[in-house]
């Protein structure tokens, strides 16, 4: 089928699936987006699996019509993958306003759908900030811990990536592809912060510079973010479907409304709804919890009982607490030559000079230098009053000479940031909605301004006329959903292990972004797709030994 | 610059379709007058051939002097797009409503109206003005299904993107080399 408005609605029909609950399985995973889909990859073959997701499986052959909507002016971002209505509700009580249904896609392969592909490996001093910057609290883990789960999730996920980047933290060998060779406008970037000092790097995107894993290599659609048409850019269908190919059961438009447990803190069943308005009970040996940084600890609170009052796995009071994102950075303008932007959707050089500068004053922040600067001249036609000549000549006018640059800010956990459940608001089940309070600290906003007044340095070097600049007061979040059950050795302080395993419950881990103490500034898949790689042999070898 | 076959199979790929590109099967060249061979009464649905009539005469307007070979990118463009699929009916009940005017407003079909009087009709329309809506007004349709179908259709494809100077425009999978080169 052609055409934006022919995308099936993902939403209607496939009753006729079987969604009952899978007899005897071992393992329960609660969201099927890159941390629960390579959990289940990982345990698949060996065990019973069976992963519920509150979104749709998505037709496969509909990308292209998403790529329309990506382009389209009609539909917004939530459009392009069916976000929204009564079953995405969510309320904002913070400081800061959180577009949350921009920010995460429910389904099969889940926010990987409409990623950037961006994937770093957090610097070793993230995992210590509390030592090495005064400032947070210190991971339980620290980089060597993670560091053979980051060559693996690299090769799990396919990334393109060099190693001369001075910055980054050590690495035992080379990434599985090729970094993408820098653009045209990089080597117009490359002179300016030559004559400043300023490094610039390959950046590693989980994205194929050549063919991978039986997909292609990237083709250049120009739409990686929300949509990738090619499959060229990893999402999280990949180890879905490897998965089930080894045996496990995964189901779609199965929203998990609570968990319910016995009286040895074991959780004993995934309570769940399906479209044909039934309500199922999935009992597992072992659940896994990977709903990501909002609706984890939304379920967890859900999941309230006598026993445990204030919610599952939350006798540390702390589920939902230190809400975080990345803080966006970034500045821009016009030269007085081709500068050969909107080829491509996605970066390929990058700064982590300034990084590890990190101290209790400044965070630690990356920066980005775009190959995606100013209009794209096809959404600039479809956009105006005119056509013919007088559009063709708009559009020369407008496109052709943008430069810009972004970065990524930490921002530092907050208790007063965080995730509860609405007082008075519920989605289409009937259950209270997720209730966002988004507060950004001053460290963060500080930061943001030494990362523009570098920008604002590198392009009036290159000769820019700036043009604007994203500082305090126009920043907005990376849609990262971080640290709402933070990992902790200590069950007073945190709601997970140094293992992702709940403090509170035997048979029940967390993997996703929401167990990160800090946050970094690197984007977080790859430290995602690590500790849910660690999780699944953790969860494994539990089962091994309860058997 | 003359639009080509290649140029519309990049198009259906950018706006969704994967329906096939059989160029030059009913016209190879334009600029001429509009083959009017369709034979819809301007009563009911028009069925394809008077679709593809009216779209082209649109495009002639809608896209730059320089370019050519409108007549038959527009046909291959609607090879995939007319398939029966819920967009091609909204094409269809726009085109429908675009030739209603036409008959109303100037007594002729959109292919026999002179590109001044298109012009005149699409502003007339208002979509020139609307803001696309697969489920809004005359208007908003109009600019939805027939105006923006064919401006993303021409500056989604490579030719289309070379008119502006970019030979790799979004939607179209040109490959990831062109980024890496200067200026032409």
């Amino acid at each position: 089928m052609s055409g934006a408005g022919s995308v099936g609605d993902e939403r209607a029909g496939g009753t006729d699936v079987d969604r009952t609950p899978v007899p005897d399985a071992d393992v329960c995973i609660v969201g099927a987006g890159p941390a629960g889909a390579l959990v289940a990859d990982r345990l698949a073959g060996d065990r019973e699996v069976v992963v519920l997701d509150a979104g749709p499986r998505f037709d496969p052959a509909d990308r292209l019509a998403r790529q329309e909507r990506a382009i389209r002016p009609h539909y917004g971002r939530p459009d392009v993958w069916g976000v929204g209505g009564a079953r995405d509700a969510h309320e904002n009580a913070g400081d800061w306003f959180y577009p949350l249904n921009h920010a995460r896609v429910k389904g099969v392969g889940g926010s990987t759908l409409h990623w950037q592909g961006m994937v770093m490996r957090l610097h070793e001093d993230d995992f210590s900030s509390g030592t090495e910057r005064g400032v947070g609290p210190d991971w339980p883990i620290d980089y060597a811990d993670l560091r053979p789960y980051y060559a693996e999730a690299e090769k799990e996920l396919g990334v393109a990536g060099a190693s001369d980047n001075p910055y980054a933290p050590p690495r035992e060998e080379p990434h599985p592809m090729p970094a993408f060779e820098p653009s045209y406008s990089d080597s117009l970037f490359a002179e300016a912060c030559e004559s400043l000092g300023i490094d610039m790097h390959s950046v590693p995107n989980a994205r194929n510079s050549e063919p991978y894993d039986d997909r292609s290599p990237c083709v250049g659609y120009g739409t990686c973010q929300p949509v990738c048409p090619s499959g060229a850019k990893y999402d999280a269908t990949v180890h879905v479907e490897r998965a089930e190919e080894r045996g496990a059961t995964v189901i779609d438009r199965a929203p998990v409304e609570r968990l319910d447990h016995d009286g040895d803190d074991r959780v004993t069943a995934a309570v769940y709804a399906t479209p044909d308005g039934e309500r199922h009970r999935q009992e597992a040996a072992a659940f896994v919890v990977a709903a990501g940084g909002v609706e984890t600890p939304r379920l967890l609170l859900l999941s309230a009982s006598d026993r445990y009052p204030d919610g599952l796995a939350n006798r540390s009071g702390h589920v939902g607490e230190f809400f975080m994102d990345h803080l966006f950075a970034g500045a821009g303008g016009t030269l007085d030559e081709p500068t050969r932007q909107n080829h491509v959707g996605f970066y390929t050089s990058a700064c982590d000079q300034f990084y590890d500068e990190a101290d209790e004053s400044q965070a630690p922040f990356k920066l980005e230098f775009f190959n995606y600067a100013g209009p794209s001249p096809v959404e600039m036609a479809l956009t105006g009053d005119d056509w013919g000549d007088t559009l063709l000549e708009r559009l020369r006018d407008g496109y052709g000479n943008h430069v810009a640059m972004g970065g990524l800010v930490e921002q530092l956990p907050d208790a007063d940031s965080r995730v509860t459940l609405a007082d008075d608001r519920t989605d289409d089940r009937g259950n209270p909605v997720p209730r966002i309070e988004w507060t950004v600290g001053d460290r963060a906003l500080d930061t943001i301004e030494r990362a523009n007044e570098i920008q604002v340095e590198i392009l009036e070097e290159l000769g820019a006329d700036v043009e604007w600049v994203a500082g305090p007061d126009a920043t907005g979040p990376a849609y990262h959903h971080m640290g709402t059950t933070r990992m902790s050795d200590d069950p007073e302080t945190g709601v997970v292990d140094a293992r992702c395993r709940t403090h509170d419950l035997d048979n029940c881990w967390i993997a996703s972004s929401s167990v990160f103490p800090t946050s970094g500034a690197m984007n977080p898949t790859l430290t995602i797709a690590a500790l849910a790689l660690r999780v699944g042999d953790d969860v494994a070898e539990w089962l091994g030994d309860e058997t | 610059m003359e639009l080509t076959r290649r140029d519309a199979a990049a198009a259906l790929a950018a706006i969704g379709a994967t329906g096939g590109v059989a160029l030059g099967v009913r016209r190879a060249t334009d600029d001429g007058p509009i083959d009017a061979d369709a034979s819809w009464d301007g009563e009911g649905t028009p069925d394809d051939e008077a679709v593809r009539e009216a779209m082209t005469a649109v495009a002639r307007v809608l896209y730059p002097e320089e370019v050519s070979g409108i007549d038959a990118f527009v046909d291959g463009v609607l090879d995939g797009r007319l398939d029966g699929s819920a967009h091609a009916e909204g094409v269809r009940a726009a085109v429908t409503e675009v030739e209603s005017a036409a008959r109303s407003w100037y007594d002729a079909p959109v292919a026999e109206l002179s590109a001044a009087e298109r012009d005149d009709l699409l502003r007339e329309l208002g979509a020139d003005t609307a803001e696309e809506d697969p489920a809004g007004t005359t208007a908003e349709r109009v600019r939805f299904f027939v105006v923006n179908e064919l401006l993303l259709a021409l500056y989604s494809s490579p030719t289309g993107g070379e008119l502006v100077g970019i030979e790799n425009p979004q939607g179209y999978g040109g490959g990831a080399k062109s980024y890496q080169e200067g200026p032409r």
